[in-house]
């Protein structure tokens, strides 16, 4: 019962959720969506696990003294004045903790977002390493990928029509550079898309018939 | 079931126009500007140079709802083109004469709204006001009764319905087929079975494996996708006596992978060995995520990175990080957009449906292998499909596009 109760209830719902597509009539869309509401509240009983399953293995490493466990210090710190910061601000501010001149509002702007904005701009010199190595030409296929990434990128910009500016309008850079983008990229970019699509329906109709079922227990 | 009806009450809105006036020409001697912004629905104010109304409007039950909104339609004041008018009121009452309620004020020019506000099966009255910043004109004549009502099914979903049919159908028939022995042929998947090697790999150096089921919730089905993996990455990792850890983003993911791990373990007959801090819970911001993660990275340097499910713009901040710790790193996603990242900073990479097809692939279970063969024959399905529409557009006839254009 443990595991049939779960896989009813899962192909149940999954079904009807599919159902739910098709049918728009309120005997069926109110239900989907209350369940997709549900759904929210289950997420948010979720947290609790998972800020307890921070602390839990912060503090066991400070306890331990784990390398760098002074750094769990500070992330544990960090968490606690976070949340009650923002279980204050939402009291007062009728559970409004990011409106404008709340505490959580000044540490989301001045602490978190340039964080995460500085953490964000590295991405162009780790693409600008990753292009260095994708680009070195040592087979065929690493000779048209350099060719083609050439020829979009001079295309995009208005330097590279100055090049090809006496050739005819076929062989101009732009030019060339939207057919890659429109018919080879394009088209490889939907086969493998439709490919995905297909995945997904035949995960979720493993899932919903209990083929894929791990994710209950690990007990049979 | 659509409908579309434009009842004038030509009598009863010029009686109400009329008291309409007076009141507010009161009001806007008291006060105009503040009158103009506080004016009831119901009220009209028109003053001696008069704006020319909104006209004919109509309106019509919206198809394939649950009967939640009527869509209107009208012609703009004449004053609009001119420059005149400043938007339009969009008002609904229950009866004719009133009261009215202000539903929704729309700028010059816009001559269509969907009313999403409505109950269904209620009669509702329709006016359009015309102002500008001293004017507010309502149309002489109210539109209705309208009526929303719900339909069983959603006309535009046909040719969906009929491909899903045919999916479930293709994907049941083969399960079926592989139980009763007909096991289909799966070719080697490289990716698939670098996995393995990689774990081998981190058990031989005796450091340990990092598995990262994608950024995203339950509700993305790459994440489910990842986590069926993880298991079999656990069975392996359990089976090697290699320490893994799992950092997760959400917190429903992180109670499913604690599971899997917990299987993984159980299901290669070491249960004693798993370690309730392997897998962990980190934070759904996505660069916060990516912080902790490289630090994993450069502070623990597991041997093997594997990375399933949805990625975004982490894609290449992880892989890349992984790359300069010298770990084997397998990658698998549907998200188009990040396999580049991914093909060119990891060894192996599962592209689209590889990464739906490597639970199937990993446990050799013949029901799952089946669904695999059904999915590529909807892929023929699909590939006739295209190649018949485009010669039927080719030819002129459209009405094959047309259905399966879906709503």
């Amino acid at each position: 019962m443990k595991r049939e109760l779960p896989l009813l209830m899962t192909a149940v719902i999954g079904l009807f959720m599919i159902l739910s597509f098709f049918v728009p009539h309120q005997w069926v869309s109110v239900p989907a969506d209350f369940l997709q509401a549900t759904a929210i509240v289950v997420v948010a009983f979720g947290y609790v696990l998972g800020g307890a399953n921070v602390l839990r293995i912060n503090l066991d490493a400070i306890s331990k003294r784990s390398p760098d466990w002074q750094y769990k210090i500070l992330l544990v710190v960090s968490l606690l004045i976070t949340v009650g910061v923002g279980a204050l601000d939402g009291i007062a501010h009728d559970g409004g903790f990011l409106n404008q001149g709340t505490r959580s509002k000044w540490i989301y702007d001045t602490i978190y977002s340039p964080m995460s904005a500085t953490l964000f701009s590295l991405l162009a010199f780790f693409i600008a390493s990753a292009a260095f190595r994708a680009f070195r030409i040592r087979t065929v296929e690493a000779g048209l990928l350099a060719v083609a990434a050439l020829i979009v990128m001079l295309g995009r910009v208005p330097v590279g029509d100055k090049f090809t500016g006496f050739l005819p309008d076929a062989l101009h850079l732009s030019v060339m550079q939207d057919w890659i983008m429109n018919f080879p990229q394009n088209a490889a970019k939907r086969a493998i898309l439709i490919g995905a699509a297909l995945g997904v329906m035949a995960t979720g109709l493993r899932v919903i018939l209990g083929i894929e079922r791990s994710y209950l227990s690990g007990e049979d | 079931m659509a409908m579309m009806r434009r009842a004038p009450h030509c009598g009863t809105g010029l009686i109400a126009l009329g008291l309409g006036v007076v009141s507010i020409v009161i009001a806007l001697f008291a006060n105009p500007a503040l009158a103009l912004a506080q004016a009831p629905a119901d009220t009209a104010v028109v003053a001696a140079a008069s704006l020319a109304p909104a006209s004919g409007l109509l309106g019509t039950d919206v198809d394939n709802d649950a009967g939640r909104s009527l869509a209107l339609t009208w012609k703009a004041s004449p004053d609009d083109s001119v420059g005149k008018v400043v938007g339009y009121y969009v008002d609904r009452a229950e009866d004719p004469t009133g009261p009215w309620q202000r539903v929704d004020s729309l700028a010059a020019g816009v001559t269509a709204y969907t009313d999403q506000s409505v109950r269904r099966n209620t009669d509702y009255f329709y006016r359009i006001s015309t102002y500008n910043l001293t004017q507010v004109v309502p149309a002489g004549s109210v539109t209705g009764p309208l009526r929303a009502t719900s339909q069983w099914f959603n006309n535009g979903r046909y040719s969906v319905l009929v491909g899903t049919i045919l999916f479930f159908g293709f994907v049941l028939y083969f399960m079926a087929s592989a139980q009763s022995g007909k096991k289909p042929f799966v070719r080697r998947i490289p990716g698939i079975d670098a996995i393995e090697e990689a774990i081998g790999r981190a058990t031989e150096m005796g450091r340990s494996v990092l598995y990262i089921p994608g950024i995203l919730d339950i509700d993305e089905i790459q994440t489910v996708a990842g986590l069926v993996i993880l298991e079999n990455v656990a069975k392996l990792t359990a089976k090697y006596e290699t320490p893994i850890t799992v950092p997760v983003t959400y917190p429903i993911p992180f109670t499913i992978a604690e599971e899997m791990v917990k299987a993984g373990y159980l299901h290669a007959g070491k249960p004693d060995q798993y370690d309730p801090n392997s897998v962990r819970f980190i934070t759904p911001e996505q660069f916060a995520y990516v912080a902790a993660v490289t630090g994993i990275m450069l502070r623990d340097k597991p041997a093997a990175h594997i990375f399933m499910g949805a990625f975004y713009a982490e894609s290449l901040l992880l892989a890349e990080t992984g790359f300069s710790t010298g770990a084997i790193q397998v990658a698998g996603t549907a998200n188009v957009h990040q396999l580049p990242f991914f093909v060119v900073a990891c060894d192996y990479t599962l592209i689209g449906e590889e990464l739906f097809a490597a639970s199937a692939y990993l446990s050799g279970d013949p029901k799952r292998v089946g669904s695999l063969k059904g999915a590529d024959y909807m892929k023929i399905l699909i590939i006739l499909s295209v190649l018949v529409g485009c010669v039927l557009e080719t030819m002129g006839i459209h009405g094959f596009t047309k259905w399966m254009e879906t709503q």
